[in-house]
């Protein structure tokens, strides 16, 4: 079977607010719609029927079981357009990406767009789970009698509301919580984590600065670069900060909310095609995607250093790398999603790790060392800030310029994600 | 904005109570819808030699107009349109008087008066002594003039242009430009196919799309076939992004004024489109200040904007392969650049420089496959822009033109639309107010 390798063809996203902020009255799909007709409207695909579009959200009111079709339908872009909804935790927007570019590969589609958005701020409330089974009783009963009996099961207490945390269902540990454990674990130094972090808003203010975000950014509701962008940030000014996850550890809690990304509102889109789609429509191709590869590690029962929460790309890149004969030399960029400054720093710190790349990863020594001029030239998410799904269409949108702007060269992006996921992919222009 | 004035006036009561005591009355003007008719009434078509040509008759009937050689008793007329081509000696004015004089009688409201002149440069002194007389007469009338009805004067070198200007003038389209001259000189000006859709197939980008005029633009040309290219400060995108999708066109985010911005306004013409055929210069700021008390930041940003981007851009596309053949780039001036204003030196220079620039480039544009270059200067336009003026002082001005009202920011857009059209080849290197001839300025 033929296959052919995807373009992306351009981004589109809004400037990232922080929970509660100036997204705070905005839904889901308020936010997704806006930034379909941003890219709508950059491309001029209007009234265009494209193959598809897949998007998500990790956190999804149950009204919105078909948010991505809503969003077209509300959207300038053709109403045949078919579309779906894809959750992968904070991996949803990648795996979105991966989606589309194999179907275009395979030559199911020719276009096709995807995108991600979070809202933490406008998250679904769920009533209380003894309420929710009283009601439930009361609805199946057939007699009045009946649904007055369950309905007398009901109790003050039931009425506190269920709100959405940030924690894994089967550890009860919020996701900092986790990496407080692999960061302590892998020796990672707080001022290594403050390095980062201030590297991280001096990258991306630059690259608002020179205008490198007007082509990928829409502004919405005010907002016309990331809240959460600190220009003037420094290590000093974080080396002030408290810890606030591992605090358990005492002195040797390193994680604050500077070096942790903060929950914040977004979305972001990605338009793929075939070559011949964007030559036809007269739109540039700025790189291709080459291949994806997804780990998952064992959180619950693994090993407390190796199988951390959020160390699944870790496990993903070196199988991606051997399917392509790759390594981290013959990449020109590495977005390693900043989920927390320790998980770039764990990440990187294991595969610089002789034994455990021969024992854990079944290589003949340390698969290498990223060369940190180029891992997130451009910020990432410490500085942006992680609308969870809407992280992997800001990753690779922006990838995929860095790739265009450099006249060619080839990208790797790692994202972690909840459930001890990662998922990983290669670009190349 | 409405203005409340102007439909006041144009109540029953409102008229007659301004009419008792002598305060303007400002009409509605008859603005261009899709579909509409060239004129309302029939023209009358006269000729300074006695007899109109028969070429002139087809060119009108062509654009649409019904022609009239004579007015009946009690019959209105649309437009009075004068060939006044052959004057040669102050004597042979008084055909002009004696047409218009007995025409304008007849006029209808939102009526127009065009007359056909020849340019004064090279001819005798006393043909171009009487050539340039029309100039006054025109003016003079355009002052005279009611109900909305305007007075142009078209300098006509060269007829390419003619069968375009007139369905500008004529129309509804021209509903601002009032007591103005224009030369039509020589130039490829090709006849549209569809006269409805004269700019079909074409790629046109505007700056300062975002809002007010440059919005206005965006969609008149969209509405006369261009494929837009949007462009704004990226801060402008929200509002971009729905003006450009409601014109079933494309953003650009682009700074004019940054030093970056030519190079990437190639880029992205050689990445999206087949070259451009149409620009606008429409970006523009305004940061007011008396001279003695101007900040040289402000200074410095009104130029850059305004000026010095369409300089670089202009200069870029020309020693580019993204400009194609017969291109037309229009640059927003200003009256402000032709009369002066107060606060307004920073302004005011580069409003006049535009003028400066259009004229000095149209040379090199009509070197680059008969392309051109004009300049459109604006008056008291109601906009976002002007809403700001304190509410006496945006009164009065808005009064202080032939048509007693301001103009509308799809006015100037028509002005664009037209100079931007395949059929204006012929006018290169000029600028056209649309100020409903207002009272300051030349």
């Amino acid at each position: 079977m033929n296959t052919r390798r995807a373009a992306i063809v351009g981004g589109n996203r809004i400037p990232f607010a922080r929970s509660n902020g100036p997204y705070a009255h905005a839904s889901n799909q308020d936010m997704l719609t806006a930034t379909l007709d941003g890219l709508v409207a950059r491309f001029g695909l209007q009234r265009e029927r494209l193959g598809e579009v897949a998007a998500g959200a990790v956190l999804k009111h149950s009204r919105d079981f078909n948010l991505t079709r809503e969003s077209v339908l509300g959207s300038r872009l053709a109403a045949e357009t078919p579309a779906y909804d894809v959750q992968q935790a904070c991996g949803t927007g990648l795996e979105t990406v991966i989606l589309t570019a194999n179907k275009i590969a395979l030559g199911q589609v020719d276009s096709a767009i995807a995108a991600g958005v979070d809202t933490t701020s406008d998250a679904p409330i769920a009533v209380h789970e003894d309420l929710r089974a009283v009601l439930l009783a009361a609805n199946r009963a057939k007699t009045l009698g009946g649904r007055l009996r369950a309905l007398s099961g009901l109790r003050p207490q039931q009425l506190v509301p269920a709100i959405p945390v940030n924690s894994e269902p089967r550890t009860g540990m919020s996701m900092g919580e986790h990496q407080a454990i692999t960061t302590l674990e892998w020796d990672i130094t707080r001022a290594a984590q403050d390095e980062l972090a201030a590297a991280s808003h001096r990258n991306l203010a630059a690259a608002y600065d020179r205008g490198f975000l007007d082509d990928l950014l829409t502004p919405f509701l005010g907002l016309s670069r990331d809240q959460n962008l600190r220009p003037d940030s420094d290590v000093e000014k974080l080396a002030k900060l408290s810890p606030v996850y591992g605090k358990a550890f005492g002195e040797n809690a390193t994680m604050t909310a500077g070096n942790s990304t903060p929950l914040t509102d977004g979305a972001s889109a990605v338009l793929l095609a075939s070559d011949e789609w964007a030559a036809a429509h007269k739109l540039p191709v700025l790189a291709h995607f080459v291949d994806a590869e997804t780990a998952a590690v064992d959180y619950v029962h693994g090993n407390r250093k190796e199988d951390g929460l959020l160390m699944a790309p870790v496990y993903a890149v070196p199988r991606l790398l051997a399917r392509h004969k790759l390594s981290f030399d013959d990449f020109d960029f590495v977005e390693i999603h900043e989920a927390f400054a320790g998980t770039v720093l764990a990440t990187l710190a294991a595969w610089e790790d002789d034994d455990f790349c021969r024992r854990r990863l079944e290589l003949d020594g340390a698969l290498g060392s990223v060369d940190r001029s180029k891992l997130n030239v451009n910020g990432s998410s410490l500085a942006a800030g992680h609308p969870f799904a809407a992280t992997g269409g800001r990753i690779v949108a922006t990838l995929a310029k860095m790739l265009h702007e450099k006249g060619g060269g080839r990208g790797l992006i790692s994202i972690c994600a909840a459930g001890g996921q990662g998922v990983t992919a290669i670009l190349e222009a | 904005m409405s203005d409340r004035y102007l439909n006041l006036v144009n109540s029953p009561v409102g008229a007659r109570v301004a009419s008792r005591v002598g305060l303007p009355q400002p009409a509605q003007l008859r603005r261009y819808t899709t579909g509409d008719r060239l004129l309302l009434a029939p023209a009358l078509l006269g000729s300074t030699t006695g007899k109109p040509t028969a070429a002139l008759r087809k060119l009108l009937s062509g654009a649409g107009a019904e022609v009239l050689d004579e007015i009946a008793e009690g019959v209105r007329v649309g437009a009075l349109v004068l060939d006044a081509r052959s004057v040669k000696t102050p004597a042979d004015l008084g055909a002009v008087r004696e047409f218009l004089g007995s025409g304008v009688r007849a006029l209808s409201s939102s009526g127009r008066v065009l007359v056909l002149g020849r340019a004064p440069d090279g001819a005798s002194i006393t043909a171009a002594t009487t050539r340039q007389a029309l100039e006054g007469i025109v003016r003079s009338l355009a002052k005279e003039l009611r109900r909305g009805s305007t007075a142009n004067l078209l300098w006509v070198e060269d007829e390419a242009s003619l069968p375009s200007a007139l369905r500008f003038f004529l129309s509804g389209k021209s509903a601002y430009v009032d007591g103005q001259p224009l030369r039509l000189g020589a130039g490829k000006a090709p006849a549209p196919k569809d006269w409805e859709q004269p700019l079909a197939g074409k790629t046109a980008l505007v700056t300062g799309a975002a809002r007010g005029i440059g919005a206005a633009i965006a969609a008149v040309l969209a509405r006369d076939g261009a494929r837009v290219i949007a462009a704004d400060l990226t801060i402008a995108g929200d509002s971009l992004a729905k003006i450009a999708n409601k014109l079933h066109g494309t953003t650009l985010h682009l700074d004019v004024a940054a030093a970056e911005a030519p190079e990437r306004l190639l880029d992205h013409l050689a990445a999206h489109t087949d070259g451009l055929d149409i620009l606008i210069h429409n970006a523009g700021i305004t940061r007011d200040k008396l001279l003695a008390n101007m900040k040289p930041e402000h200074w410095d940003a009104v130029l850059a904007v305004n000026l010095e981007s369409q300089l670089r851009i202009n200069e870029a596309l020309l020693g580019s392969d993204q400009l194609n053949a017969q291109a037309r780039v229009v640059c927003l001036s200003s009256t402000t650049g032709l009369s002066g204003n107060r606060g307004q030196t920073n302004y005011g220079a580069t409003k006049a420089g535009v003028i400066g620039m259009v004229r000095a480039s149209a040379p090199a544009f009509a070197a680059h496959g008969a392309s051109t270059i004009n300049a459109i200067a604006p008056g008291f336009i109601d906009t976002e822009m002007t809403a700001k003026i304190p509410f006496a002082t945006r009164e009065v001005a808005r009064r202080l033109s032939s048509l007693q009202q301001a103009g509308l920011p799809i006015d100037v857009a028509e002005a664009a639309a037209w100079l931007a059209s395949p059929g204006a080849g012929g006018v290169n290197g000029q600028v056209l107010r649309v100020c409903g001839q207002n009272l300051v300025g030349a």
